[in-house]
């Protein structure tokens, strides 16, 4: 082609390129230059408006209070309740936040063949282990899945792309991916809380929505055993401290270093 | 110089034609995917990574592949490898743009992509790879329109090519080695956690890759006036039984470390993978051929006479691919899942339709080959038009 | 011009694909030709809006990405207007609690321009409305 028709595609490529980063330097800048959301300390309703720095939360379970109920599904029905779980009636698809696994696979790491009739067999409640140093957080390509300052590691769904990096880093099997639409397969919504879309992954986040108006995670009020405490590592005063002060407990996978934060007493 | 692509005769229409349909099969296929979600496809909550990524991890083996032929050419001044080149830097693209979209059809909300360059990650290395990846197609591309353009003038290329081009070799080799630091860096998988994972990806990417490349030069040497000379494919096939024979080293290596080590956590991958688990065992006879090909393989390879028969290295080279194809494109990505974090097997297998959006993808790659090695023939006048 | 057929149909497929959202829409009768009938809250529902008509009308998309931002990834919940009032950053308890049906408010003018926007893949419109809009009072958990 001639020089002039060239320049003319050489000049509009550089044009278009110009353009092209423009945009994308006002898209960065147009989420934190917000003139919009103004933000003050919380009203007398609210305990937990902002997050505060330097907790540690945490989940400790009974094994022993839990297993005396073997059977008992109450923490695992409220949170597919509360949080729009579909039930997709089969494996592959499936969606679970809590659920039980045997005590063998849950602790597959501690391999015993004499392990004492209490456990053995027992289903267990297991599941996102919120660690203090989460692999799943790692390896985030967006921060879609980011450690908030009290220790929840928290989804973002509008920012997950669904590429389930963050599910292959999980030593622990605890996140679900929508694999599709979830909608048609929740059977009571409930309207105080989002479904999700297919294509992200979602994981338990203890309950962060109930504990901004300082109600506990639903699994740990529902519990007819009182078997799961949750709290603030930070404080020596709390419950979850002076429970693990005083019993033995036990965490799955500490090997590996992410330092996961429910403590299953013994 | 792309006027060259659209002239050819009925056999190169006919060509694109049917890679065309199986593209436009495959691209049906991922309009039900963006509609249904992934669940179409095989992969499960335990199994959540299948043949996409699969096929992306083996590709970007192949688009590795180019340093191969370059590193001597450019670095030694072996010139007998003048005339392959350009076909290794276009396979180079070809399998770039085919991770690109095996990666991007993987993806559950696809149009968020943008998010990875919005809020950039520096401590994740999907997202170094995905800059690796990019700045290795941006490299290649560079290279084969500056080299191919100034032959086109019957010019030497400009003297700062050169700079590019020593760039690409490291390059190539750390898209491959971000992409196994992908794998190896997860904890909680014991069956990628292991430090000769990357060596093993660059092994097996320049035994496939060269394999493949080959396989080509031996086609286009069949159908037009192009000849690589006997010498290079001597050289080549040269190459490719080193890099073999480092591979399946490297393959017995693990075996080692995992059978004799007896840790459960990772021996129950490599059990599933060659005598099965629970009495699943999917890949079994997947695992075993791959392991007879790549026997029957290296004994072409090593023995000079088989090797030096271009026959029977035409023969050696399909195997190799093959026993690379199903080892990195199947038993790797799949049996890092299996068994699941509770010790639990579920087994994956991909759906027709996965499987025609794969097969469209691999579509996509062929037909950007010959449209690029019919450019690069035809400004050498090997091609007829 | 050298290949005139060619390049004359090619051009006449390329402008009849690049227009073709607007004849698709007319063809199918979507084509909002009328201006949008939004059906405001009820005179006993009406609350204060976050902030002014005019404002939300061209920035409700960027606040709502801003408190999205705000509850999912700094934890912060609480919204001060203009009018110094309280609101719980919330498109599902707070905008939706007034403007209750979507299809009569806020797909009317996004049907007008030609917008989908995918806020409805979850944060589902068939909902009950809480009873104050303000701040969502305590779940119902002992099941």
């Amino acid at each position: 082609m001639n020089k002039s028709r060239r320049n003319f595609l050489k000049i509009a490529g550089i044009t278009a390129i110009g353009i092209a980063s423009d945009k994308y330097i006002s898209a960065r800048t147009q989420d934190t230059a917000s003139k919009l959301a103004k933000v003050i300390n919380p009203t007398k309703k609210l305990t937990r408006t902002k997050v505060v720095k330097k907790e540690r939360l945490a989940m400790v379970l009974d094994l022993k209070k839990c297993i005396s109920q073997n059977g008992c599904t109450k923490c695992i029905d409220i949170c597919n309740k509360i949080h729009n779980i579909p039930d997709f009636g089969e494996t592959k698809d499936e969606i679970k936040w809590i659920w039980k696994e045997p005590y063998e696979n849950a602790f597959i790491d501690q391999e015993n063949f004499y392990m004492t009739d209490e456990f053995k067999d027992k289903k267990i409640p297991v599941f996102c282990n919120n660690c203090d140093n989460p692999p799943c957080v790692e390896v985030c390509p967006t921060q879609a899945t980011f450690k908030r300052d009290d220790g929840i590691v928290m989804m973002d769904w509008h920012r997950c792309i669904g590429c389930r990096y963050c599910m292959a880093a999980c030593p622990y099997g605890s996140r679900s991916f929508n694999w599709r639409d979830p909608k048609p397969f929740i059977k009571d919504v409930n309207p105080d809380f989002p479904t999700r879309t297919k294509g992200v992954v979602e994981k338990c986040e203890f309950c962060d929505e109930r504990l901004s108006q300082g109600l506990p995670p639903a699994c740990v009020e529902v519990c007819p055993e009182k078997a799961l405490v949750f709290g603030n590592l930070n404080d020596p005063q709390s419950e979850v401290r002076k429970l693990l002060k005083e019993n033995f407990s036990i965490r799955r996978k500490p090997g590996l270093g992410t330092n996961p934060e429910i403590y299953y007493l013994v | 110089m792309l006027e060259h692509a659209l002239k050819g005769n009925k056999k190169y229409w006919g060509w694109l034609f049917f890679l065309s349909l199986i593209i436009i099969i495959g691209f049906y296929f991922y309009l039900r995917q963006l509609n249904y979600g992934l669940g179409i496809t095989g992969m499960s909550r335990n199994v959540s990574w299948g043949l996409y990524i699969a096929q992306f991890t083996f590709i970007v083996g192949v688009a590795a592949s180019a340093v191969m032929v370059v590193l001597p050419y450019y670095l030694h001044n072996y010139k007998e490898f003048g005339k392959v080149t350009i076909l290794g830097e276009f396979l180079a693209i070809s399998s770039v743009i085919m991770c690109i979209l095996f990666v991007t059809v993987d993806l559950g909300q696809p149009f968020r992509i943008a998010n990875i360059f919005l809020y950039p990650t520096f401590h994740s290395l999907m997202f170094w790879d995905v800059l690796a990846l990019s700045g290795y197609l941006v490299i290649n591309v560079i290279i084969t329109r500056v080299t191919l353009s100034a032959e086109n003038k019957s010019m030497a290329p400009p003297k700062w090519i050169r700079s590019v081009i020593i760039l690409s070799i490291p390059w190539a080799v750390s898209i491959h080695t971000v992409t196994a630091f992908l794998f190896a860096g997860l904890a909680g998988r014991p069956f990628w956690l292991t430090a000769i994972l990357a060596p093993r990806f660059l092994a097996s990417a320049f035994s496939a890759g060269p394999a493949l490349l080959l396989i080509f030069c031996l086609i286009l040497r069949r159908i037009t006036k192009f000849d690589p000379g006997n010498e290079a494919i001597k050289k080549l096939g040269l190459i490719i039984t080193y890099a073999m024979c480092v591979n399946v080293f490297f393959i017995l290596m693990e075996l080692f470390t995992t059978i004799y080590s007896g840790i459960p956590d990772h021996n129950s991958h490599l059990q599933y993978l060659y005598i099965g688990l629970d009495g699943n065992a999917r890949l079994v006879p997947w695992m075993w051929t791959s392991a007879i090909l790549a026997i029957v393989a290296l004994v072409f390879l090593i023995v000079p006479k088989i090797r030096n028969n271009q026959k029977m290295l035409l023969i050696a080279c399909i195997i190799v691919f093959l026993s690379i194809w199903i080892d990195k494109g199947l038993g790797l990505v799949i049996t890092g899942f299996i068994p699941n974090p509770f010790g639990k097997v579920i087994q994956y297998w991909p759906t027709i339709p996965e499987s025609f959006i794969a097969l469209g993808i691999w579509a996509v790659g062929i037909f950007l080959i010959t449209i690029f090695y019919k450019i690069a023939l035809s400004v050498r006048r090997e091609i007829e038009i | 011009m050298y290949d005139a057929g060619k390049i004359i149909l090619g051009l006449i497929i390329f402008v009849g694909l690049f227009t073709s959202p607007i004849w698709y829409d007319l063809l199918n009768g979507k084509a909002a030709l009328k201006r949008p009938d939004l059906v405001l809250p009820s005179k006993e529902n009406q609350k204060e809006c976050v902030a002014d008509t005019t404002f939300m009308r061209s920035n409700h998309m960027i606040l709502l990405n801003d408190w999205r931002y705000e509850v999912v990834r700094e934890g912060k919940r609480i919204f001060v207007s203009e009018q110094h009032k309280n609101f719980d950053m919330s498109l599902t308890k707070t905008c939706l609690n007034c403007h209750s049906n979507a299809s009569k408010f806020c797909d009317q003018c996004h049907n007008y321009v030609g917008v989908s926007p995918y806020c409805w893949d979850c944060h589902s419109e068939q909902l009950h409305p809480t009873e104050h809009g303000l701040i969502s009072k305590k779940m119902e958990s002992k099941q």
